[in-house]
């Protein structure tokens, strides 16, 4: 993995601090154009992996980077799935059942329509494979290396102790796609945890860092032990706790802490994302010569 | 350890069921729920004891307390039946159908000393936690009057296909929706007391409204409207705000964001004279577990605290749900 790599928050009005410039973010990508736009300054500052989630929007977005030849050719995505809104707003409208029949693939919807139930109460983890593969249909053609289940969904199996189904994720993402998976949570001490139990071992796991401790469910310090501990691969997010924190201060912080892989970070303006790939550079740098140093002064 | 059961495993069912799940003082000792389709997961793939009826749960697992999150229609006898076996109980909001219903129960939890919260979670976000502690200052003086809106999109077609599409049920965006506006303004600003105007409008349902604008008066006399629209899909999701006009300053507040202006230098700690900006991150406890957003557990802690005797019972209990149901009420009755 990269050691920045590029979120999609502000381009689908997701902002953790502000209702109101969620809204305006969402008019100003109204156009798949406009997000390609912001891409190009970001791989153009050296950034060459997006993380999205599976919103409907990616296909046009997706669309764009296929056809926009040599400049995307070792282009990265890691996809994140599912985009839960949509099936959170279906559940409220339509009931289980009825949002199962709604998303269901076509091939499985036969399957349903025949009246053979025993299909769907019996083979849930097929089912989910399918909700995956649906998920993932419009990244067909990309490089996606990495691909990763949203943190509503593997929290809630972390909750629910579901620990076949994330285990089935886990293969599934494996086998069919020859890619690593990985799992973004507001609970790193717990998931990883849940995931070992799990007999999945030195997983990539994105979660929120930062020097507030903001979203770090159980502790700032359970998670800076499991850093420590270099059970797993971590890429942090929400590094500027959703927006407030002191943006040199935030990533200093970050770049501070052992066992970080990568970090990933969304902005919608040039001069934001510039600044901040320049600061993590800066800092990587500046605790480079600090460990360094500290390991002549221990040989000496 | 306290033993907690679980009646109706849908969307806030589940959400609960996971929270609990993780909960340090909580063992859930079963999970009930009428669908094959839900007991049939819940059996296969988690560890939970499940009941297709929640008497036999009751019966077999003797829980201190249960969460009731079935539909509204099912709310006051579930209660009452917990009520009589001196089983503490969080159920999910609007609380009871019918406000009468919801009086005896009212009564009855204070006989029987029965811990009772329902799940109005806007409370328990910290940018309204904030605006009540400010209002409850006093430094911004008396509230003049205030206006509340909320939108999101739960119904966005013509499909009518759950219980929330008929109003005999609890369903429509009233009870189903507002609800929150309605609770939060009763909580920070006053007991809404009558209804001025009402127009209840319907864009996608048959049967009820989607939409609702309402001229409301506090028993302090203070007015206010609220507009809300449970079919507006260019929101991602639920947003919720409000602003508060006050003799000596101005709130507008929503889930992430709270802006308060000061008009003279007497202010809170930490806060000066003009516009004052507050975040959810610098505002919001940590919890031991997140899920969609830290209210969920939030409230929930506060309900087993409470059963352990180490919080009060004072948030969310029956008796100012129950105001909440008799203004909604109120505005369905409410001829213009």
């Amino acid at each position: 993995m990269e050691r920045i790599l590029f979120g999609d928050n502000q381009f689908f009005g997701i902002n953790h601090i502000s209702d109101q410039k969620s809204r305006e973010q969402s008019i100003l990508f109204r156009k798949d154009t406009a997000i390609l736009n912001i891409l190009n300054v970001a791989k153009t500052a050296g950034v060459n992996t997006f993380m999205c989630t599976t919103h409907d929007r990616m296909k046009g977005v997706n669309n764009l980077i296929l056809n926009s030849g040599k400049l995307y050719a070792d282009y990265t995505i890691y996809p994140c799935l599912p985009y839960a809104h949509k099936y959170a707003n279906a559940v409220t409208e339509l009931g289980f059942s009825g949002a199962l029949k709604e998303f269901m693939p076509n091939d499985f919807l036969g399957s349903l329509l025949k009246g053979s139930t025993a299909v769907i109460t019996r083979n849930y983890i097929s089912l989910m494979e399918l909700f995956v593969d649906a998920e993932l249909k419009n990244f067909k053609g990309l490089n996606t290396p990495v691909i990763f289940l949203q943190n509503v969904i593997a929290d809630l199996l972390l909750g629910l102790g579901m620990g076949d189904v994330i285990k089935a994720f886990d293969n599934h993402i494996r086998k069919k796609y020859k890619a690593e998976p990985g799992y973004i949570t507001m609970n790193l001490p717990a998931m990883l945890e849940f995931l070992n139990k799990n007999e999945i071992y030195n997983p990539i796991i994105c979660t929120s860092i930062n020097v507030d401790g903001f979203r770090m469910s159980g502790g700032k310090s359970a998670y800076e032990k499991i850093l420590s501990s270099g059970k797993c691969r971590v890429i942090a997010m929400q590094i500027f706790s959703g927006g407030a924190a002191n943006t040199s201060t935030a990533i200093e912080y970050v770049c501070s802490l052992p066992g970080i892989e990568s970090i990933l970070f969304g902005a919608s303006k040039a001069y934001h994302i510039q600044e901040t790939i320049d600061l993590i550079r800066k800092q990587d740098i500046i605790q480079f010569h600090k460990i360094s140093s500290n390991h002549l002064e221990s040989v000496l | 350890m306290k033993k907690i059961g679980l009646i109706g495993a849908g969307k806030m069912g589940i959400s609960h069921l996971s929270i609990l799940g993780m909960h340090p003082d909580v063992n859930v000792v079963g999970v009930a729920d009428k669908s094959i389709l839900v007991t049939d997961v819940l059996r296969k793939l988690t560890n939970f004891t499940v009941y297709a009826d929640y008497r036999e749960l009751l019966d077999r697992e003797s829980p201190d307390a249960v969460f009731i999150a079935t539909p509204t229609k099912f709310h006051d006898t579930l209660v009452t039946e917990m009520i009589e076996e001196n089983i503490h109980v969080f159920v999910e909001k609007p609380f009871c159908l019918h406000a009468d219903n919801g009086s005896r129960i009212v009564s009855r939890v204070k006989v029987n000393n029965i811990v009772n919260q329902v799940g109005y979670h806007n409370k328990f976000i910290a940018t309204f936690t904030e605006t009540k502690k400010l209002l409850d200052s006093g430094l911004l003086g008396r509230i003049t009057h205030f206006s509340g809106s909320m939108s999101g999109p739960v119904v966005v077609s013509s499909k009518d296909v759950t219980w929330r599409a008929k109003p005999e049920e609890g369903g429509g965006c009233l009870m189903d929706y507002a609800a929150h506006i309605l609770d939060l303004i009763n909580h920070l600003i006053g007991k809404l007391e009558s209804v001025k105007a009402a127009d209840l409008i319907s864009i996608y349902s048959k049967n009820v409204e989607d939409a609702i604008f309402c001229l409301l008066e506090t028993s302090d006399g203070i007015h206010g409207m609220i507009n809300v629209n449970w079919s507006d899909d260019t929101f991602r999701k639920m947003s919720t705000s409000l602003i508060i006009h006050c003799e000596k300053g101005k709130i507008e507040v929503d889930t992430t964001e709270l802006k308060v202006f000061f008009k003279y230098s007497d202010v809170p700690p930490n806060y000066e004279k003009g516009w004052n900006i507050r975040h959810l991150n610098t505002l919001t406890p940590s919890v031991n577990y997140y899920l969609r957003g830290e209210e969920y557990s939030l409230q929930i802690d506060k309900f087993i605290g409470a059963l352990k005797g180490t919080t009060a019972n004072d948030i969310n209990t029956f008796e100012t749900a129950l105001q909440t149901d008799l203004i909604m009420e109120k505005i369905k009755r409410f001829k213009n």
